[in-house]
């Protein structure tokens, strides 16, 4: 049984159609790099696997661990393993990093049928992890996100992501606004994360990511579709002929090249 | 106009009833009737009463609890009264049953440490009964102290509050008002600040219980004086509260803050008028008005109106009120990493409330508060 199996994954937002029939297998322990030019449905996949309502699955099926992934909720989505780094992380005034998380690692722990941690064990771990993030310990005194740098908001992911342990992390653009150190504690952060029973999918729109996070498998995703699949030299063949010599239009490289 | 005599006339009987009291209180107690007779409960008609209307309370026929009347201290006799006028037909009311009088004298320069703390309790009693708290704060020049004013009780009846800080030159007051009253109380609060020069004021009103309440805080500034208002109203089921807030600037180089905010959920209704008045000669003036509201049910109404009458050319002044809902992306964000939908809702709903929470000094208070809104919240969560 695959860990995770998307079919003919269709999601609309309001009247447009973004994802347009994604086929996707992911086996465990295997990294998944999503790639794609602005606007080809990176983010909407990475958003729909994680629950968001905002979006409407028109059809498809995905099966995760061998459950209709569809049918559950975002919380349970999380209880069962599967974790979004956000593209863009909310920040929550009024809500202390540390009780949110704690709150967030009981109930999960709780659905794996491990005891709940008390403040002091809780600690222990989180200091662990934030030191594999370079974070700064009064982070967790703060409100969540709040009056963060873009990079500490994306370190602040990754470092979730290791206290939480998941099945199944998605990406969505962790590289994005981060410069060249930034992006090399967060690659290291997700490769000490790498097991065999974990997998992840990598979005992204740069090559750069896929230097420090080593892929399996390369996909380039336009106008909702998978167009092209294959392992990591796909990234560099992407990397030297750019979106549009594999004839996929991409805004942002057209906006570069004016 | 039957009606009204009828009302009337049930006080009356109780008014009549009262023990006789120095001739100074009974001179006060008769001219507050007799105005509170001229005015009768306000209708909705009345522009101030909009979106309040006070007919549950002129209609019932409360038994007043009156309290034997004490020797008030000269200095105490000399301001009481003097600041909530009885232009205002429930201080008329109050005023009219005047009985003991809750005085607190800080002298100039005296720093209080600890807070001063006034409870009123009303316990459950056969009959709905009325109760007229009457409370006279005086803080010298210089002088600092901080006031924690509770109200709560079981059972029906009508809480009719009036309060006066007069407050000296230089003067700090942290004033809390903590109202939980039961949930088919009525009450009715006035209170009335008169600041010194560069005297700094501080309220917070914090209202949660209450089946129908108006809350006034009225507040007079001197020169260079610094008030701040900080309320938190949060209403369920049926609630009704409304908050009126006057801030007067008659002198310049002064400054005010407002934050209110409320929480309201089922089919609850709340009411903010922020009143701003700049006098003519109040130049400098600095002032800047906030209400932000959060709104968890369909049927639940908040009527938001700041009401600025600004008399002077060199002034600053600020005014937002927002309505809103529960930040939807913060929500899955919260459901992304395992936190159940209900319990989701009841954290952002509590962080929503924190910052009032946070600006409260007392820390007994703030620890107690905490615990009130944490058990509120998750009444119906899976704590």
């Amino acid at each position: 049984m695959s860990l995770l199996e998307i079919k003919d994954l269709h999601a609309t937002v309001g009247e447009r159609e973004i994802l347009k029939g994604i086929d996707l297998t992911v086996e465990a322990g295997e990294v998944h790099a999503i790639m794609g030019p602005n606007g080809s449905g990176k983010s909407t996949l990475a958003q729909v696997l994680a629950g968001r309502e905002l979006y409407a699955v028109t059809g498809g099926t995905v099966t995760y661990e061998g459950k209709d992934l569809l049918e559950m909720s975002p919380e349970d989505r999380a209880r069962e393993g599967i974790f979004l780094a956000f593209q863009y992380p909310v920040e929550i005034p009024g809500v202390s990093n540390m009780y949110f998380l704690k709150a967030a690692l009981n109930t999960i722990r709780k659905n794996r049928g491990l005891e709940e941690l008390d403040a002091f064990d809780f600690l222990n771990i989180v200091r662990e992890k934030m030191k594999l993030m370079d974070m700064d310990q009064t982070l967790l005194n703060r409100p969540v996100n709040t009056g963060f740098s873009g990079g500490e908001k994306k370190r602040n992911e990754i470092f979730q992501m290791a206290v939480l342990e998941p099945r199944l992390a998605v990406l969505d653009e962790t590289d994005s606004g981060l410069d060249i150190d930034a992006l090399k504690l967060v690659a290291h952060g997700v490769n000490t994360m790498r097991a065999p029973e974990r997998s992840m999918i990598v979005v992204t729109h740069y090559q750069r990511l896929l230097d420090y996070i080593v892929p399996d498998f390369v996909h380039v995703l336009a106008d909702g579709r998978i167009v092209k699949s294959g392992g990591k030299e796909l990234a560099l063949q992407l990397e030297k002929e750019g979106y549009a010599g594999m004839g996929i239009a991409d805004e942002e490289e057209a906006v570069g090249k004016l | 106009m039957t009606a009204v005599a009828k009302q009337l006339g049930e006080w009356l009987v109780d008014f009549t009833m009262q023990a006789p009291a120095a001739p100074w209180l009974q001179a006060l107690r008769e001219a507050a009737f007799h105005r509170f007779t001229e005015l009768g409960f306000p209708t909705t008609h009345n522009e101030e009463w909009r979106f309040t209307s006070v007919a549950p309370i002129a209609r019932t026929n409360f038994r007043v609890l009156g309290s034997p009347a004490p020797d008030l201290p000269e200095a105490a006799q000399k301001h009481l009264a003097k600041y909530a006028s009885i232009g205002h037909p429930f201080v008329a009311l109050n005023t009219a049953f005047l009985g003991a009088v809750t005085v607190h004298h800080v002298p100039a320069g005296a720093i209080v440490e600890q807070p001063i703390e006034i409870v009123y309790e009303v316990a459950d009693q056969p009959g709905p009964v009325a109760i007229q708290p009457r409370t006279l704060i005086l803080v010298g020049a210089n002088a600092q102290c901080s006031i924690v004013e509770a109200y709560r009780g079981a059972g029906r009846y009508f809480t009719n509050a009036v309060t006066e800080i007069v407050a000296g030159e230089g003067a700090i007051v942290d004033h809390y008002k903590i109202q939980r009253e039961s949930d088919q109380a009525f009450h009715v609060a006035t209170m009335a600040v008169q600041l010194g020069r560069s005297a700094n004021f501080t309220a917070h009103s914090i209202a949660l219980g209450g089946a129908l309440v108006r809350n006034e805080v009225n507040v007079v500034l001197s020169g260079g004086t610094e008030a701040t208002l900080n309320g938190l109203y949060i209403v369920n089921g049926t609630q009704h509260v409304d908050n009126h807030t006057s801030i007067d600037h008659a002198k310049p180089h002064g400054t005010s803050h407002e934050l209110y905010k409320g929480i309201l959920d089922g089919k609850a209704s709340a009411v903010f008028n922020g009143r701003i008045i700049v006098r003519k000669d109040a130049q400098k003036t600095d002032s800047k008005q906030t209400n932000k509201n959060l709104v968890l049910s369909d049927e639940a109404v908040i009527d938001t109106k700041p009401e600025l009458q600004i008399l002077s050319d060199d002034v600053r002044c600020t005014h937002g009120a927002t309505i809103g809902q529960l930040d939807s992306e913060a929500m899955f964000y919260l459901r992304s990493r395992g936190i159940g939908k209900e319990e989701a809702r009841n954290l952002l709903t509590y962080a929503f409330a924190q910052d009032i929470v946070d600006r409260i000094k007392v820390r007994e208070l703030r620890d107690q508060l905490e615990r009130v809104l944490f058990e509120k919240f998750h009444e119906h969560g899976q704590h």
